[in-house]
């Protein structure tokens, strides 16, 4: 009658877990965790940002313990979140401070500062490399060398830029460079709005209610999982919200300062705030044309925003989430995609693959239940057809 | 036990109970609240544990932040003490605390169950911890939270009736399995947790403080000790809870008790024996004393 019944169940899962360690040794080799911090960068993104916690050198080692799967190197890492308390709050992080390590548009091709292709694999045909089958890391520390001495000889700064017409563009500081949403506001084609700095809500601190604030919903979709924010951003540009072509109007990845208020000086001063790092992002900014009716049966095309970000860089996801950003912003029960209880109670790793996962648990107590239903059910239904002509139709109750 | 032996027993990487001190305050906090409103959800911040949602991190974080250095904890699964998550359970509370375990109904403090009451009656010194999948008793009619929410406040309690009336419309008789939706003290309808309808009725007036936590849909709520918790149900179609009538342990001879069925390969037999391993494990040592 499977484990659950018969003692010995503590020896048979310690014997489990001897097996699990025996698979990520069977080899005779392992990982070191320095060389996935070095060679599984995004991995790396991935986990930190489904995980809310940035840490590459933690992530790496749960890489490692999880043999890999994100899915359970999230969730290690989110276990040894809720055990850390919560001693400081950053200052209001303005994301044009970000150092600029890529930045595109897809609305205009000449923005100021010019388009900035960073590392991207956009561009490279998904070809196997066989090269990298015996590549070594003399081959790597070779290219390093060679590469950084093409650069100091060179006047342009690193970051690849592109103006128009193949000109380098003007040389704004990489730090400084405009939004391009800016220009679609100051020509009147976008809402201005004031910055709104209301203390965010926490959703790991209080559980979500509905309907969801802005700064609770952005929290959620940034820890979502990757592939769960993919596919419902893909949803709602299919088919499953109304058909808007949306449109990136810039994604950039880069270095954000992260400072925290003085915990003896005033709270409010920025100036007296103490610099703690930087975390690498990915953020995006979409721009969505929709229909303002302006009365008499006319109405105007103007653009919204979707906003999107997350820890690392990881395209897909921030540009999903932006789309998302715009459908809940736009609530409609019709689609899936624009209701926010649909998207945001099941876009969490942590707790979709928990409770799918749990059905493996062993059922007996409740599947006993359900079984003494059924029987008594048929023996009522037995019953009434003798007595009664028209047999009412059994449908599954759960 | 001595606070020497406690120490010993715990890896002291993690603060005393996993969780820091303010977390723990905090799910407390959420605990008095629903204690204070028998059968109310209360949300609170759950957090993330080194056990899956869905595998009980509602009663983990529940007894992770009741437990003290004096207490002694049971964790059964669906009536088992030894089944992989009960174990998987009490190995992490051990780890992180220190304490003493037990297989004993009666010498436990704290009890931390997944959808099982025990069939021992539990006391006023003792807590019942019930990890629950699904807190709302009525998402079946309302998919909505925010509307799940209204209904609660609004004692509007049709859908729940209206589903247990379908169902005798349908089946001929209310087909509930386990998780038989309750009121509470004439307020709230609640999810018992999916025990079996067996166990609801140890539920009315329990001597013991029964808690009930949510770990993935974040809430908490409460029994106080000596509370009204009735079966919903119609006056002519009382509440029925499993048959188990004319069955018997095969191990220890009890009656009236939840059962495992088993089926025996050898003579093609459906035999019965204790749910609650435990209750069974005790009665068969009674009965091998007596017959010494």
């Amino acid at each position: 009658m499977g484990y659950v019944a018969v003692k010995g169940g503590t020896e048979a899962i310690a014997a489990s877990i001897e097996r699990l360690k025996y698979e990520r040794y069977k080899h005779g080799t392992v990982l070191d965790a320095g060389q996935i911090r070095a060679g599984m960068r995004l991995l790396v993104d991935q986990v930190m940002s489904e995980s809310s916690l940035y840490n590459e050198a933690i992530a790496a080692l749960c890489i490692k313990q999880a043999e890999g799967s994100p899915e359970e190197a999230v969730f290690i890492m989110r276990a040894f979140r809720s055990t850390l308390p919560r001693t400081h709050y950053s200052c209001v992080i303005e994301s044009h401070t970000m150092r600029i390590e890529r930045r595109i548009s897809a609305t205009f091709k000449d923005i100021p500062g010019g388009q900035i292709l960073g590392a991207s694999y956009d561009y490279v045909h998904r070809l196997i490399d066989r090269k990298l089958a015996t590549e070594s890391n003399d081959d790597a520390v070779a290219w390093l060398a060679a590469w950084h001495a093409a650069a100091l000889g060179s006047d342009t700064d690193r970051p690849a830029r592109n103006g128009a017409d193949g000109e380098p563009a003007a040389q704004l500081p990489i730090g400084e460079l405009p939004k391009v949403l800016d220009y679609l506001r100051s020509q009147g084609l976008m809402k201005t709005v004031d910055d709104d700095n209301t203390p965010p809500v926490d959703v790991t601190k209080q559980s979500l209610s509905f309907p969801a604030s802005r700064s609770a919903r952005l929290q959620v979709m940034t820890r979502g999982q990757t592939g769960t924010v993919t596919a419902l951003g893909y949803a709602s540009l299919r088919g499953y919200g109304p058909l808007l072509h949306p449109a990136v109007a810039e994604l950039r990845v880069g270095l954000l300062p992260v400072h925290i208020p003085d915990p003896f000086g005033d709270q409010d001063d920025d100036e007296d705030s103490y610099y703690i790092g930087q975390v690498r992002v990915t953020e995006v900014e979409s721009v969505v044309p929709v229909s303002v009716p302006r009365g008499a049966g006319h109405s105007d095309i103007e653009f919204d925003i979707g906003y999107g970000i997350c820890f690392g860089q990881n395209e897909t996801k921030a540009i999903a989430m932006s789309l998302l950003d715009q459908c809940l912003e736009d609530p409609n029960p019709a689609h899936p995609t624009h209701d926010e209880e649909f998207v945001l109670l099941h876009i969490d790793s942590v707790e979709a693959t928990g409770f799918i996962s749990h059905l493996k648990l062993p059922h007996y107590v409740t599947f006993q239940s359900e079984l003494d239903s059924a029987r008594r059910s048929r023996l009522a239904q037995q019953a009434s057809s003798s007595d009664r002509e028209v047999v009412v139709p059994t449908r599954g109750s759960r | 036990m001595s606070t020497a032996q406690s120490t010993d027993k715990r890896d002291t990487f993690y603060n005393f109970a996993f969780f820091d001190e303010g977390s723990k305050r905090e799910i407390r906090r959420a605990t008095l609240k629903a204690i204070a409103i028998p059968g109310y959800q209360v949300p609170f911040a759950s957090r993330e544990m080194p056990i899956a949602r869905g595998w009980g991190t509602g009663g983990l974080q529940l007894t992770l932040s009741l437990v003290g250095r004096e207490d002694t904890l049971k964790v059964i699964d669906q009536g088992a003490d030894e089944s992989v998550n009960a174990v998987n359970i009490k190995k992490l509370v051990v780890n992180t605390t220190g304490i003493d375990v037990t297989e004993d109904t009666e010498a436990a403090t704290l009890i931390q169950s997944r959808h099982r009451v025990p069939e021992v009656p539990l006391r006023e010194d003792q807590i019942l911890v019930l990890q629950v999948p699904m807190p709302e008793p009525l998402r079946a009619v309302e998919r909505s939270e925010q509307l799940t929410k209204r209904l609660h406040a609004e004692r509007d309690y049709s859908g729940a009736y209206l589903m247990l009336f379908e169902q005798i419309m349908r089946h001929g008789r209310v087909s509930t399995g386990p998780d038989h939706p309750v009121e509470v003290q004439d307020r709230y309808v609640m999810a018992p947790s999916p025990i079996p309808r067996f166990d609801n009725p140890k539920m009315d007036h329990s001597r013991a403080l029964i808690l009930l936590g949510a770990g993935r849909e974040k809430k908490i709520y409460a029994v106080p000790p000596f509370t009204r918790v009735k079966s919903l149900d119609f006056e002519d179609h009382p509440f029925q809870v499993e048959d188990v009538a004319g069955r018997c342990c095969r191990l220890c001879g009890a009656t009236d008790v939840f059962f495992d069925e088993l089926f025996d390969d050898a003579t093609g037999r459906t035999q019965y024996q204790c749910n609650d391993t435990s209750f069974c494990h005790q009665r068969q040592d009674a009965l091998e004393a007596a017959d010494a």
